[in-house]
């Protein structure tokens, strides 16, 4: 430190005070804000509320896996993205039946095969309806993204054990493009359709319009972050838990850490993959379709889990909430201010209010501050 | 002191730039070396492995090489001597571009732009990078490891974002097309002909040169520039600070040492090298593209820390060397396999090269459909490869492979 008090207080200043009256100032506002448009037009506020937190739900489906991750393995796992537009094609590629593939010179056309093979989709024959096979479908793509969380921690994570964190998170940067590469060759230039049952319709309450594809995020958020709240208490929960406060401590008390590993990666590249799903779905996207864009919803989603903690489950599911509201609620209602803020500003709500946040908590809203020695 | 390069007598001795007669020797012949690369001189076109980067096809990858390598030097300060691991640099370099197009640039209808000569817009860019650095540094040195590499992340996107709205536009230009960028000539003030003519071909003193070697020329003299201060700034009271904080943050601040201070020196010294690239680097493209500066440009720059090895202002040059030139390598090969005929190099490119949906492993073709996977697709690939697998295997990178070697024969018969 220089000594003298006035730098001193000048830093102080800087870096802790200002920034909460600045955000206690910015809460209130919102809240102000909030009430007079509640008043305004409580129907829009209604519709706009159910699309925020299904917004909120797909980012903290996202948050979960990164925040399940990074328990484990310490490290924030930038391949996720990747792993949510994986699992998003294999769905694409179970529901889509015209398979394009070369036999010998010439190429063929086929209907009832998967894409680029020549198998044809075992899933076909059940019959029964289409919900039915929907379903199917999903859980059979969920096992394939598990099987890519699993072989990725295997050859490319388990070696870093030991190694400094940011190296590994490194890695998973490396993994990222190299699966953007392979994702995109997939997609190609076409859409490719996930097939969902109730695809972008709604069901009206009061004059607000509700898409069903909200509900469903809604749901399987809560199914997810109940899960994994029973999950922690189990036995193989507490040995992640152990395995993220110490590894060396938990290995000697005789917990294979490559399993929680393993483990922790597998449940990681699910979330992901059902991220991935309702990434290509109202409100995130009105496509219903794999593109080269989905992969970008994990960086989207970053905001919210840095702003509720890297470490924090509940940070997870609040964080995910709190920037979706303010996601949609800045594009429902600063439209007007389109011309100087640009197209698309809703999309960097999130990580302005990440900014925000972190000058106030450093270490997120429910993070595990470091603890500091010299 | 020769035979004997490690025993020091004095502290000047020590923190010498080039401390053994080797090192003097070698450096100043590569220094010369790369000067007269461009030129067709009898000495230099016969020297293995480099004589072809000396010419004109390769004079374009030289260039960005020099530009990037500068960027990197500015990161190195950061992340490898000061151990702020930062993901921004893309938008630093974005706002150089920015400031030095607005600065140099025609003002049009749909365009803001002052027309300065090149003495301004230049140290202009690494000025406005390095005060937009210090106005982010409040928030960035509260923040360490893999929150300050996300939220840096984030400027990346913000840049992209605001490169677009409407008064984005007008600086950068519009989206997917770009903008004009001033040339490198170096002009007194706003008058016809330059006073330094770097753009045509012509002659400087009195040989003869063309305009890429011209350019090569300028953009060798800024990477050394540069080199020079960023080595040297490692040596001085604030290198050292900036080592300790990296080492052990809160001893360095026990040991008197301003953290915040020096956090704040790391961030504006490191933006200030990324604006002067990113305007180098708009330069060389004659155009400004706000999607140029985004996620994979921040990546590429940690990529060249990791493969060169973080912290040496040397190993941040072999890295950029690496990065750089590998995907020229792989492409220039690719060129030659599809060319050979006949021998065990038609049958290895019958082996790895394809032009349909068949068996093969590059797609030669112009539209690739199916699995397979066009030339420009796998030096992606294999860049995500490279980071992986020199992280796995040899996580001091380049460097740390150099060091081995050097050690194993230092103590040659013995192993150790």
């Amino acid at each position: 430190m220089d000594g003298s008090v006035g730098a001193r207080l000048s830093t102080i200043d800087l870096r802790r005070g200002a920034p909460l009256g600045f955000l206690v100032g910015a809460l209130a506002a919102a809240l102000i804000f909030g009430m007079v448009q509640l008043a305004n037009d409580p129907v829009l506020f209604f519709q706009t509320l159910m699309k925020s937190l299904g917004l909120g739900s797909v980012y903290a489906l996202i948050a979960l896996g990164f925040v399940l991750i990074f328990k484990a393995t310490q490290t924030v796992n930038f391949a996720q993205g990747a792993l949510a537009a994986t699992g998003a094609l294999f769905l694409a590629f179970l529901v889509q039946k015209r398979s394009v593939f070369s036999e010998g010179e010439s190429v063929v056309e086929r209907d009832g095969h998967i894409p680029f093979t020549n198998i044809s989709n075992p899933l076909d024959s059940l019959g029964g309806p289409q919900w039915v096979h929907w379903s199917l479908s999903v859980i059979v793509a969920l096992a394939f993204a598990a099987v890519v969380g699993l072989v990725v921690e295997r050859l490319a994570i388990r070696p870093m054990i030991g190694e400094p964190l940011f190296s590994v998170a490194v890695i998973t940067l490396g993994l990222e493009i190299m699966f953007r590469v392979f994702n995109n060759d997939a997609v190609e230039i076409e859409l490719r359709p996930i097939g969902v049952p109730w695809e972008i319709s709604g069901f009206k309450v009061g004059g607000a319009l509700i898409n069903w594809s909200f509900v469903a995020a809604m749901v399987a958020a809560a199914v997810a972050f109940t899960s994994v709240y029973f999950f922690y208490r189990s036995r193989l929960g507490i040995a992640m838990r152990a395995v993220a406060f110490d590894q060396e401590a938990a290995m000697a008390q005789g917990i294979n850490v490559g399993r929680v590993f393993a483990i922790a990666w597998a449940a990681g590249a699910v979330l992901a993959a059902v991220g991935g799903i309702f990434a290509t779905q109202p409100p995130v996207e009105q496509t219903i379709s794999v593109d080269q864009g989905t992969a970008n919803i994990a960086f989207r989603a970053l905001p919210a889990v840095i702003l509720g903690g890297l470490d924090s489950v509940t940070g997870a599911l609040l964080g995910g909430l709190i920037v979706g509201v303010a996601e949609i609620y800045a594009g429902q209602y600063a439209a007007g201010h389109t011309s100087w803020l640009g197209a698309g500003y809703p999309l960097i709500v999130p990580y302005v209010v990440m900014i925000i946040g972190l000058l106030v908590r450093p270490y997120g809203l429910f993070g595990t501050p470091e603890i500091e020695r010299v | 002191m020769l035979g004997r390069p490690r025993l020091y007598t004095a502290y000047r001795q020590e923190a010498q730039l080039l401390p053994t007669w080797t090192q003097k020797v070698v450096c100043t012949l590569f220094v010369a070396v790369l000067f007269l690369l461009p030129f067709d001189l009898p000495v230099i076109s016969h020297i293995p492995l480099v004589r072809f980067l000396g010419d004109s096809d390769w004079m374009r990858p030289m260039a960005l090489l020099m530009v990037l390598a500068i960027a990197a030097l500015g990161l190195n300060l950061l992340a490898g001597v000061a151990g702020q691991v930062s993901l921004g640099h893309a938008f630093f370099m974005g706002v150089g571009a920015c400031t030095a197009v607005y600065l140099g640039g025609s003002s049009g209808e749909a365009t803001w732009g002052h027309g300065l000569p090149i003495w301004i817009w230049l140290p202009g860019a690494g000025v406005v990078a390095a005060l937009v650095g210090v106005a982010v540094s409040p928030v960035a040195v509260r923040l360490r490891g893999l929150y300050l590499a996300i939220v840096t992340l984030g400027l990346v996107f913000l840049g992209i974002h605001f490169g677009n709205t409407s008064w984005g536009r007008k600086i950068a230009g519009p989206p997917a097309l770009g903008r004009e960028f001033p040339g490198l000539d170096v002009r007194l003030w706003k008058e016809e002909t330059p006073l330094i003519n770097v753009e045509d071909d012509g002659h400087w003193l009195w040989f003869e040169v063309t305009d890429l070697q011209k350019r090569y020329l300028f953009l060798l003299v800024l990477t050394i520039a540069f080199t020079l201060v960023a080595k040297n700034l490692t040596r001085t009271r604030t290198g050292r600070a900036l080592q300790a904080i990296r080492d052990r943050d809160i001893a360095a601040e026990v040991m008197g040492v301003p953290e915040f201070r020096y956090k704040v020196i790391a961030f504006a010294v490191s933006s200030f090298f990324a604006g002067v690239a990113g305007a180098l680097f708009s330069a060389l493209s004659q155009r400004i593209l706000a999607t140029d500066f985004g996620l994979f440009l921040s990546v590429e720059f940690i990529a060249i820390l990791l493969i060169g090895g973080a912290g040496t202002t040397s190993g941040t040059l072999i890295g950029t060397f690496f990065v750089v030139m590998v995907p020229q390598f792989v492409e220039e090969f690719t060129k030659w396999l599809d060319r050979a005929e006949g021998g065990l190099t038609e049958l290895l490119a019958r082996f790895l090269l394809t032009e349909g949906d068949d068996f093969g492993i590059i797609n030669t073709a112009i539209q690739t459909p199916g699995w397979t996977l066009s030339v420009f697709d796998w030096n992606i690939v294999l860049f995500g490869a490279l980071i992986v697998v020199f992280l796995i295997v040899e996580p001091l990178g380049i460097f740390g492979i150099w060091v081995r070697v050097r050690n194993y024969w230092k103590r040659w018969p013995f192993s150790y």
